[in-house]
């Protein structure tokens, strides 16, 4: 079953490389048929990363999945209803040549933004389901991926729905200047809305969940899930390098840092997330008809 | 109001005898207790808080405190909160709602602090549960920029009902220095960041984030103190008037939409994507 949902992952991966990477041949090995991991740097044939769900074989490292990929391994097949799919931003502070690069981002990556929503089943369970995708703008937070998750939080909360968020994001996006600040508030306050209804909130922080992101709605849930090795933190390293003069250990800022410093409930393997997230929302179901108000 | 550049505003906000929080509040605040620590690990000394009376009504302040000089900054970690300092705001914002105070929030920094033991302690869920609880806090919430206004550090103080901003201070998703050393690597343009990032109080009043101006007097706060406490002491009046002849659910709503209206894109427009 689980091997299934990988080689979904797989086929779609070979169906994306075939936009402009050079022709593979087997004769000389290029680059993207090895996988080496940023975190241990083992190397591995990109196909065996692959078939492991692009997990690095060696230290488990858990790669940036893109969100169609995420939505593939983790909802029923064909239960996924996607909202807002059109929606693109505008040039809030007029900031240069921003438009342009949007253009080409969407043209690029397919996406029309660093965020997919919609509602799906996860094991036969109705839910709201967020999606961050690191391929664009490495999933900063302007004005579209702040809105429609707005807009996730509330359909959820009119129609007494949880939500699923797998957060993924470098943080703000500069190029939106404040408004892509107050996107946290406005995040913020529609899950506070969810939470006030009686509603559960699971988020799951992929890697890298930092920055804004980590400042708002990813750290809200009821329960918060990380894959292994992933980063988890609210200032870059690099910054906090900077300040402290020294080198940081590989461990800090990973899910394993955040667990033992008590803001992770629990690391959970991909090929185990699918079921962990069924059972975990048929444990806050309320029986229908018995809404807790 | 005079007419200035951000970067020129910038430099008005770090004038070394821009007046301070701890300037402010007894020129503002009538019996002024400060209540120290967040309960769980501390007593950040970039945040202060206590209750007092405004013209006669009790209120909470909850303030980030930058130094005067070097042995204050080194108290206040040059005003740049750790995690137990959004704790303790947050602590003295429940207290409160409780006896229904308003919550008068001052916010100076230009930034939450940024180190290990920040991260080890939940910078980043410290600063998210105070943005989500502040914005179902029951009872209103004014809050002012009175220099710089940094990034999350500062937001997670600046949910609220109603935010103004003193004429010079500025309001920034990242200190412009950050802005410049990530988009073009070169911290040293700083002055340019600072001009492309719409991060005045003007701005700000157009991209709807700011509801107020204080001004300031000729030549920016450093130049009377007093006029200027005296300036922020009226808006503070007219604020509260406002937001307390309004019911609770009424004022909630608001504040949610209030943050709820910023962002700016648009949908179906399918038509000008190229295949
Ligand atoms: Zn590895």
């Amino acid at each position: 079953m689980l091997e299934d949902l990988f080689s979904v992952v797989k086929t779609r991966l070979s169906a994306d490389s075939k936009n402009d990477e050079p022709r593979r041949s087997k004769t000389d090995i290029p680059k993207d048929l090895l996988f080496k991991c940023p975190r241990c740097s083992n190397v591995t044939f990109m196909e065996e990363f692959q078939n492991n769900g692009k997990v690095c074989p060696a230290c488990s490292y858990h790669a940036r999945l893109s969100a169609k990929e995420r939505i593939e391994i983790t909802v029923d097949k064909g239960s996924f209803e996607e909202f807002d799919s059109e929606m693109i931003s505008k040039n809030p502070i007029d900031f240069p040549d921003y438009d342009a690069k949007q253009q080409a981002l969407r043209d690029k990556t397919g996406l029309k933004d660093a965020v997919i929503t919609g509602k799906a089943d996860i094991r036969g369970e109705k839910t709201v389901i967020i999606v961050m995708d690191s391929n664009y703008m490495m999933a900063s937070m302007g004005s579209v991926v702040g809105e429609k998750i707005t807009r996730a939080f509330e359909y959820a909360t009119e129609n007494r729905l949880p939500v699923v968020a797998f957060t993924a994001s470098g943080g703000a996006r500069m190029q939106e200047g404040i408004v892509s600040l107050m996107q946290m508030a406005k995040t913020s306050g529609a899950v506070a809305r969810h939470d006030q209804a009686g509603l559960l909130y699971i988020a799951v922080m992929t890697d890298p969940t930092t920055g804004g992101v980590t400042a708002s709605f990813a750290s809200l849930g009821d329960i918060i899930i990380a894959e292994p090795k992933v980063l988890i933190g609210f200032a870059g390293r690099r910054v906090i390098e900077g300040t402290i003069r020294q080198k940081l250990p590989d461990e800090f800022q990973s899910a394993e840092f955040m667990l033992q410093a008590g803001f992770v409930d629990m690391i959970v393997e991909r090929r185990r997330m699918r079921r962990t997230l069924g059972h975990l929302l048929r444990l806050h179901k309320t029986e229908e008809g018995d809404v807790n108000e | 109001m005079s007419d200035l550049t951000a970067s020129q505003r910038l430099d008005i906000v770090r004038h070394k005898g821009r007046p301070t929080v701890k300037d402010y509040i007894p020129l503002i605040f009538d019996d002024f207790f400060e209540m120290h620590g967040d309960r769980y690990f501390g007593d950040d000394g970039a945040v202060m808080g206590g209750v007092c009376r405004f013209k006669g009504t009790a209120v909470t302040v909850i303030a980030q405190v930058k130094g005067r000089n070097l042995e204050e900054n080194k108290q206040c970690n040059f005003g740049m909160p750790h995690p137990e300092g959004y704790r303790k705001a947050l602590r003295l914002a429940k207290q409160a709602e409780k006896f229904h105070r308003p919550v008068i929030c001052l916010v100076d920094t230009s930034g939450a602090f940024c180190g290990v033991e920040a991260e080890k302690r939940g910078q980043g869920e410290a600063i998210a549960r105070s943005i989500s609880e502040f914005m179902t806090l029951r009872t209103p919430v004014i809050s002012i920029i009175l220099g710089e206004g940094g990034s999350g550090g500062a937001l997670a103080m600046a949910v609220c009902d109603e935010l103004a901003m003193l004429e010079n201070a500025i309001y920034s998703v990242i200190s412009p220095r950050g802005f410049a050393s990530i988009l073009w690597k070169d911290a040293s343009r700083e002055r340019e960041a600072c001009d492309i990032m719409k991060i005045t109080a003007e701005d700000l009043v157009e991209l709807k984030v700011c509801d107020h101006i204080i001004e300031e007097p000729a030549g920016g706060a450093h130049n009377d103190c007093e006029q200027t406490a005296e300036n922020i002491s009226d808006y503070i009046s007219a604020a509260l008037k406002r937001k307390l002849q309004k019911g609770l659910d009424e004022l909630l709503n608001e504040r949610y939409n209030k943050f709820r209206v910023v962002g700016e894109y648009e949908e179906n427009v399918s038509a000008d994507e190229p295949g």
